[in-house]
């Protein structure tokens, strides 16, 4: 299996009749992703590359079973897009866009969260609320099964290792370095690069640590926040197979926003060594350039 | 964008956020007119975008209207942490009984906003933080209600003990409560990411009239009871307010004071790339933040130093190549310059396209390193090859940064020895 998305995945794409939206549909397209619908407001009954297109979320969950949602709406309306698609009740939800407002994002979370907690009411389908994935990121990879994103499938094969990360281009290094290795993915996921967002390290771990056909994990860190800490105390206690990470931003000047929007070390908090610092102290091997992770993977997976 | 504390401020008397009267002056006389405005004596406050002003010297008090052009050109000649003083604000001086703390940001963990009080102002707050934790509150915000209903649900316990420690009673925890709201309210209103008050000041009767700031036995402010009953006056002294830049569509108004800053920052804004000014003499370009941040880490651990940081971008278009080489190559630190992209959707010759054609379109001197891997790579680095036999043309980072560290160091040599 894999975690996120799998073959199973319906996917629909928000956003499908927008350039962004329809070359990436396309993309996922040819990548094998079953996308079943695509949603545009006021562009319902028209088709791209074959896919119907929704005037609603409810619509193509209703019609078309999506249960996924990529999402590649511009960033003023992406606060409503997500929204829309959490009610419609898609489990999975993959906000591509980039540059949406914190206060946005802060709703859309607070809501979510807030869904997740509720009850479900009485003659409703049980929910389990909306996984987030992002916003600001390239996505989700499971090799083979389904590319929900931006990410060039061909980058990517099947395998052993899973990988999460809060840079698009550093995920392409590492994996590159991987499947050159022959060390296949089982899933890799962009979680974005802004403070406010949906999944992180944390439980991406959870569910690799829960998922068989993953036997080590690549965790791609960057200055600023505390996930990474958060995850070191997370692998610590609960997860089981090897973890070798990467932390970009040793280098970076206090006070200064390093292209991603989450990417600052303020007052003295979220700097790299003090990341890399809290995983070795859990026993995660932490590599001081890129291409030292592909070699450390493969010699977790040889010791176990 | 960081706003200028007069800016704050202004922002904060549009949502009823008391601050001293005040007036901005870019030169001296128009300091002195602002002077006689006020009424002396006056504090003359050097406006940058950067902390530390006080102890840099940037805040004088002046007594004599005299002394008030000859602190003003002083001031305005002053640079604090690499930072020129862009204009003054001159202020009434405002007695003061107690110098609090009160900030709304993001709780990036929470992922919500947060309230941040204090009955211990007027200092560095990350310095209250470490040496007395408890001094400092903490309440996150319930972005889903009203701000009203937020801050009464959230920070009541806190706001009545910040007002205890201040010796004043339950008309203070209610100015307080009032105030904090007023501050959540302009932070979600206005998209800021902060909004800081540092100090606030229970002021005696302010800009009615004189204050007393007697103390009577109990080293209590003789009006203390005044203030804590019909007349509490919060004020404002400094503002720090930073405004989600994301958010600026819906800010219209806010845009003119957009500008600050880093020219080479502002120019690159301006053509869509992500640019930082670091303190180097090696120029970066990359696709991706996290490349980029890397490949800064990577030029230190190999023994040289980065000029910039610089994110063209995934597609990495010749436009946003060609932006990125002006800034850089007209940057006269720069001895060299790597180029690091990787293949993704867009293909490593397509990237090497957009490279030549946003070379093509400046002429710099500069030793410049390219270094393609990914998609199509090969035929990415055999392009360049052959249309631009003057760039040094690798296939990895850890390669590229050797080669363009040993280049800047040369070219650094090589001018000493001419001169």
């Amino acid at each position: 299996m894999a975690i996120i998305v799998d073959q199973t995945s319906r996917v629909l794409v928000q956003g499908i009749t927008g350039r962004e939206g329809a070359f990436h549909a396309r993309r996922m397209l040819a990548a094998g992703t079953r996308i079943v619908a695509g949603v545009t407001p006021g562009k319902g009954g028209q088709s791209v590359a074959g896919v119907p297109v929704f005037d609603a979320v409810s619509e193509a969950v209703e019609a078309a079973g999506a249960d996924t949602s990529v999402a590649f709406v511009p960033a003023r309306f992406a606060r409503n897009a997500a929204l829309e698609a959490a009610a419609a009740g898609v489990g999975v939800l993959v906000l591509i866009t980039e540059g949406i407002p914190f206060r946005d994002m802060v709703e859309v979370v607070a809501t979510l969260e807030a869904g997740a907690a509720a009850p479900s009411r009485e003659g409703d389908r049980p929910r389990a609320g909306t996984i987030l994935v992002g916003p600001n990121c390239p996505g989700v990879v499971s090799p083979g099964a389904c590319n929900a994103g931006i990410m060039a499938a061909e980058i990517f094969r099947g395998g052993p290792v899973g990988v999460v990360s809060r840079s698009g281009t550093l995920t392409y290094e590492i994996v590159y370095g991987l499947t050159r290795m022959g060390v296949g993915q089982s899933t890799c996921v962009g979680m974005g690069g802004d403070p406010v967002h949906g999944v992180g390290f944390v439980e991406c771990l959870r569910r690799f640590q829960a998922d068989e056909q993953t036997r080590a994990i690549v965790l791609v860190g960057e200055i600023g926040g505390d996930d990474e800490e958060r995850a070191a105390e997370f692998i610590a206690a609960h997860v089981r197979k090897p973890v070798v990470a990467y932390i970009a931003g040793f280098t970076a000047p206090p006070g200064k926003r390093m292209g991603h929007a989450g990417a600052i070390v303020s007052g003295g908090a979220g700097t790299a060594a003090a990341k890399a610092a809290a995983l070795e102290d859990v026993g995660v091997p932490v590599a001081r350039r890129p291409d030292e992770v592909p070699g450390l993977v493969v010699t977790a997976l040889r010791q176990r | 964008m960081d706003l200028y504390e007069w800016q704050g401020k202004q922002l904060f008397r549009e949502a009823g956020i008391p601050t001293p009267r005040g007036v901005v002056a870019g030169d001296p006389p128009a300091a002195l007119a602002a002077a006689g405005r006020l009424g002396l004596p006056v504090v003359l406050k050097a406006q940058v975008l950067t902390g530390g002003r006080g102890k840099a010297g940037g805040v004088r008090i002046v007594q004599e209207s005299g002394d008030v052009e000859d602190v003003a050109a002083d001031l305005l000649r002053l640079t604090i942490r690499g930072h020129a003083v862009a204009s003054l604000l001159v202020e009434e001086v405002v007695p003061l009984h107690n110098e609090l703390y009160l900030a709304v940001t993001l709780d990036r963990g929470r992922r919500r906003p947060v309230l941040l009080v204090s009955a211990e102002g007027g200092v560095d707050i990350e310095e209250v933080a470490r040496t007395s934790p408890e001094a400092l509150f903490r309440v996150p915000l319930d972005p889903l209600c009203e701000p009203a209903a937020a801050v009464a649900e959230g920070a009541g316990e806190a706001l009545a003990a910040v007002a205890e420690a201040c010796g004043g009673g339950e008309s203070l925890a209610e100015a307080l409560t009032g105030l904090a709201t007023k501050v959540y309210a302009l932070y979600r209103d206005r998209d800021a990411t902060l909004v800081e008050l540092n100090p606030m000041a229970i002021a005696g009767v302010g800009a009615d009239g004189p204050s007393g700031g007697r103390s009577d036995g109990d080293g209590l402010p003789a009006d203390l009871g005044r203030i804590a009953g019909t007349a509490t006056r919060l004020l404002a002294l400094d503002s720090k307010v930073t405004i989600d830049d994301d958010a600026l569509f819906r800010q219209r108004d806010l845009l003119e004071w957009r500008g600050g800053g880093d020219a080479r920052e502002r120019r690159a804004r301006e053509a869509g790339v992500t640019y930082v000014t670091l303190d180097g003499d090696i120029g970066v370009i990359g696709n991706g933040a996290g490349l980029v941040m890397s490949t800064l880490d990577l030029i230190a651990a190999a023994g040289g130093r980065p000029a910039n940081f610089c994110d063209i971008g995934g597609g990495a278009r010749a436009d946003q190549i060609a932006a990125a080489l002006e800034i850089i190559t007209a940057d006269p630190r720069v001895k060299a310059l790597l180029v690091s992209v990787f293949g993704g959707i867009t293909r490593g010759d397509e990237v090497a396209r957009g490279v030549i054609a946003g070379l093509d379109r400046v002429s710099s001197q500069l030793s410049i390193v390219v270094r393609i891997d990914g998609n199509n790579a090969a035929e990415g680095r055999a392009l360049l090859v052959e249309e631009r036999p003057d760039l040094a043309v690798v296939e990895t980072p850890w390669e590229a940064v050797r080669r363009v560290v040993q280049l800047a160091a040369e070219e650094s040599g090589g001018s000493g020895e001419m001169d």
